[in-house]
């Protein structure tokens, strides 16, 4: 078995020697123009290009949706499209707990009559603690030196307050609508959930699914997932809660086939909306990846249109978050550049956990949050809200 | 994604160069190095802060050993401090004297208890007892249905009944009896552990079960609140071990550290992927490396004999020895690679490769056009690369959308590969001699790689782990044997 080892390493040698190489050509001679197919790797470090490439992905969907004379579902702008019932928790009530964790930092901060080294550590404490990450938390607190040293900023309770809008001012200005485009009866809207195993993929469709035919756009949900045993019983339980149709396949049958039916049968029953299912799968599993590339370019060929690729990401989930929405957003692209998916559904936000890597994944891959799941019932999945969210974390009671 | 820890200290190291002992300044460079470093992985902030002391207890004054560069001593104190707070004692199960020996698994939403209930059923099966699966999971639209159908797919028996959870635990123990299983495996609902009803009720059914072990099931990719889901649950059931599932993936698996830190109890089993069998026990010196970004050696041995197909991957080696590796044979294995998962990620996992190559923004893509040259050759061609001539290079450029000097350079690199592996085939065949018939796993010495061609500055005797590079793999060679 030594052998697979010596041919692993002989391959990826070779390979690299090749990337090195090939690279370093490409340095040397910049002007070059090359319609090769071979991609070229930035020189300059990706996280701003992708974020740049995401931006611009970004508005040009949001004009190509405005042309299209968008239905916002967003309560806000239409509150007779979703109807919460008035039930809709907020996010102070239930991110209790996961303020808590924070409360005593906090408080140690605004205790203090200056703003000492300590306070530092505790700000940079409490930031890391709510899944921020390094990089983030370092990004916001060097801009709140800056001003501290320029005497803008001089008590505890302002610099919170500072730190607070500046967390707002991050998440500010994302797109965070749900796209249902009108168009003819027989060519239904697409919404593809993808996302790791256990963050709830399901749970989520069947609630989305709920919320959707109360607003009364009917419904129909593809059981993608064929993989995970009973997640296409677990679909049809919340099919016949929300009285919506479903279409399954068998399991470990094409993910791809039964959601083209699903297209197919909405198409053909003029219903509005598919909600497709995908098996959980991590974003480090080529074969698996693929599969789902192949589904998002499936989706396509028939009678809907992909309008929205929702990423469901666990609010536990640490650093590894970013990894997930970046490898997801490149395989649900059907282009050539940026991301394929264009919001993020952040579920179980009312445990101890803060979700903090929402920050990481909104400003360095410009995926906007769409939904939170702030519970378990269906009125507990609602729009995420920056300044609530943030207020949440880090106000204190 | 995140620098391992190794490229992180490079940059200190080389000031450190030649001096005999570290100060406190040189190691408070290279302790903040190793926390943010802790952190990116998900360690909780409150143990990063003390392993961090305790490395710096060890690392202040250390004398520099003659052999190993400074960043290596201080990348050796930390590997092994973290390796001893990962293992320490491991879970050993003792079954009841009266069966069933009852297994109660808890743990947060979606951190896979179902699906491990059953990878564990397995293994108790492999040990050769009979379990029973129960599921007491009503809560959650078809979780009885997903149990019930691994069961089928392990052969063990599940009950289940509706109603309440607690009586169908109970339900399910007089069932193990009466049936004469003699391990009782319980997979309750997720819960979040701050939901005070659905604690009770876990804990009315630990009181009803009296489990002999209870295992916390966590996922490997959960940030910092493993910390606090880790003490909610242990402070109601007392648990025994824990199962961290996910490590298939790429997340550093921080939380593995914390969560034994602060419950002070056994990571006892690694799910490791979607298969039911993929399923082990813990190995908390692999966990080390991996939580550091330091290269991960057995996982990567691991995916390797999953991706590849063993007698093909045999021969397609043998020829390389011999130097009759073809360009076909070079581009199945390539593909064969690639189902490993991301380039990116497969480097970051081999220790000794020099940063300039990972950093070298390496993504899948890369791939393409090497593939679709290799794609636009002729059999002969891609068994005789010398009968490339200046027609037959046009012709594979246009077809692969590439330039001819592309086509040039895969060529020439690909020679050069061959003659590198031959010498490297030399060698082994030299050790197998020595190693005689004991048996022909041959490890050649690579720290002295001969100069490679192009970007790779001598291959500097492993950046990586004392110990860790492949001379001397150490111990542990389990899957190979």
């Amino acid at each position: 078995m030594t052998f697979i080892y010596l041919v692993l390493i002989a391959a990826v040698l070779v390979f690299g020697v090749g990337v090195v190489l090939w690279n370093r050509r490409r340095g040397a001679r910049p002007a070059q123009q090359r319609t090769a197919a071979a991609p070229v790797a930035p020189a300059a470090p990706v996280a701003p290009d992708v974020a740049a490439i995401a931006e611009s992905v970004r508005e040009a969907v949001l004009q190509v949706v405005a042309e299209a004379e968008v239905v916002h579902l967003d309560g806000e702008h239409h509150p007779e499209a979703v109807d919460l019932g008035g039930e809709r928790p907020t996010f102070r009530s239930r991110m209790a707990k996961a303020r808590s964790a924070l409360t005593g930092t906090l408080l140690g901060i605004r205790a203090r009559t200056g703003i000492t080294s300590d306070t530092w550590d505790d700000l940079e404490e409490a930031l890391l603690r709510a899944d921020v990450g390094v990089r983030v938390t370092d990004e916001l607190l060097n801009g709140l030196r800056t001003r501290v040293k320029a005497k803008e900023i001089t008590e505890p309770g302002q610099l919170l307050d500072a730190l607070q809008a500046e967390m707002v001012s991050r998440l500010d200005g994302a797109d965070r609508s749900l796209h249902l485009v009108p168009g003819a009866a027989d060519e239904p809207n697409v919404w593809l959930f993808v996302g790791v195993n256990g963050v709830g993929k399901t749970t989520t469709i069947g609630k989305v699914a709920a919320l959707q035919a109360q607003s009364g756009v009917s419904v129909l949900m593809a059981a993608g997932d064929t993989f995970r045993a009973a997640a296409a019983e677990q679909l049809t339980t919340w099919a016949e809660r929300s009285g919506a149709e479903i279409v399954r396949g068998k399991e470990g049958g094409d993910p791809s086939s039964v959601i083209f039916d699903g297209i197919e049968r909405a198409a053909a029953k003029g219903i509005q909306l598919v909600l497709a299912d995908t098996a959980g799968r991590l974003h480090t599993k080529t074969n698996l990846m693929d599969e789902l590339r192949k589904v998002r370019r499936v989706a396509e060929k028939g009678r809907g249109r992909v309008t929205e690729v929702l990423l469901v990401i666990d609010a536990t989930t640490g650093q590894n978050g970013l990894a997930q929405a970046r490898e997801f957003g490149a395989a649900t692209n059907v282009g050539t550049d940026g991301s394929g998916v264009t919001g993020v559904v952040l579920t179980k936000l009312d445990g101890s956990a803060k979700g903090g890597i929402v920050f990481a994944i909104e400003t360095e891959l410009g995926l906007p949050v769409k939904l939170v799941g702030l519970g378990e019932t269906i009125h507990d999945l609602v729009a995420f809200d920056p300044t609530e969210f943030v207020d949440a974390l880090v106000t204190l009671d | 994604m995140f620098d391992s820890l190794s490229s992180r200290l490079e940059g200190i190291v080389k000031r450190l160069r030649g001096k005999g002992r570290l100060t406190e300044d040189d190691v408070d460079e290279m302790l903040k190095e190793i926390r943010t470093a802790l952190l990116e992985a998900d360690v909780n902030v409150g143990v990063v802060r003390n392993v961090v002391a305790r490395i710096r207890e060890q690392a202040v004054g250390a004398r520099l050993s003659e052999a190993l560069d400074p960043g290596q001593q201080v990348i050796k104190i930390v590997n092994s401090e973290l390796t001893a707070m990962l293992g320490g004692e491991t879970l050993k199960i003792h079954y009841a004297s009266r069966p069933p020996t009852v297994v109660l698994m808890a743990g947060l939403q979606g951190s896979g208890k179902t699906t491990n209930s059953a990878k564990l059923a397995r293994w108790f099966k492999s040990q050769g007892r009979q379990p029973l699966l129960v599921g007491v999971d009503l809560q959650r639209p078809a979780a009885v249905e997903q149990l019930r159908t691994l069961g089928r797919q392990i052969d063990v028996p599940v009950f289940s009944q509706p109603g309440d959870p607690v009586e169908t635990a109970r339900r399910g123990l007089e069932e193990a009896r009466r049936l004469g299983r003699d391990v009782l495996i319980v997979d309750t609902a997720g819960r979040l552990s701050i939901d005070a009803e659905m604690m009770e009720q876990v804990r009315q059914i630990s009181s009803v079960l009296q489990p002999n072990y209870t295992f916390l099931v966590v996922d490997a990719m959960t940030g910092q609140d493993a910390v606090g889901v880790a003490e909610a649950f242990h402070a109601t059931l007392a648990i025994d071990g824990v199962i961290l599932t996910k490590l298939d993936g790429d997340a550093r698996g921080g939380a593995a550290l914390s969560v034994k830190e602060v419950i002070g109890r056994p990571i006892a089993f690694a799910s490791t992927g979607e298969k039911l069998s993929e399923f082990e026990q813990f190995h908390p010196d692999r966990m080390a490396g991996r939580i550091l970004g330091m290269g991960d050696m057995l996982t990567l041995i691991e995916q390797a004999e999953q991706a590849f197909d063993k007698d093909q991957a045999e021969q397609a080696a043998e020829k390389l020895m011999e130097g009759e590796f073809t360009l076909e044979d070079f581009l199945e294995q390539m593909q064969a690679l690639k189902k490993m998962g991301p380039l990116s990620g497969l480097m970051g996992m081999m220790p000794g490769i020099p940063k300039e190559m990972k950093d070298a923004q390496i993504g899948d893509d890369q791939l393409k056009p090497i593939e679709a040259i290799i794609h636009s050759m002729t059999p002969l061609e891609r068994r005789k690369p010398e009968l490339i001539n200046g027609s037959r290079r046009t012709r594979i450029a246009n077809g692969s959308g590439t330039t001819v000097g592309d086509v040039n350079r895969l060529v020439k690199q690909f020679a050069e590969m061959q003659k590198m592996m031959k010498r490297f085939g030399g060698m082994a065949k030299q050790q197998r001699g020595k190693k005689g018939k004991k048996g022909g796993r041959v490890m050649p010495p690579m720290g002295g790689m001969p100069g490679l061609p192009g970007g790779f500055p001598g291959m500097p005797g492993g950046p990586g782990l004392p110990g860790q590079g492949l001379p001397g793999m150490p111990g542990g060679f389990g899957p190979f044997n």
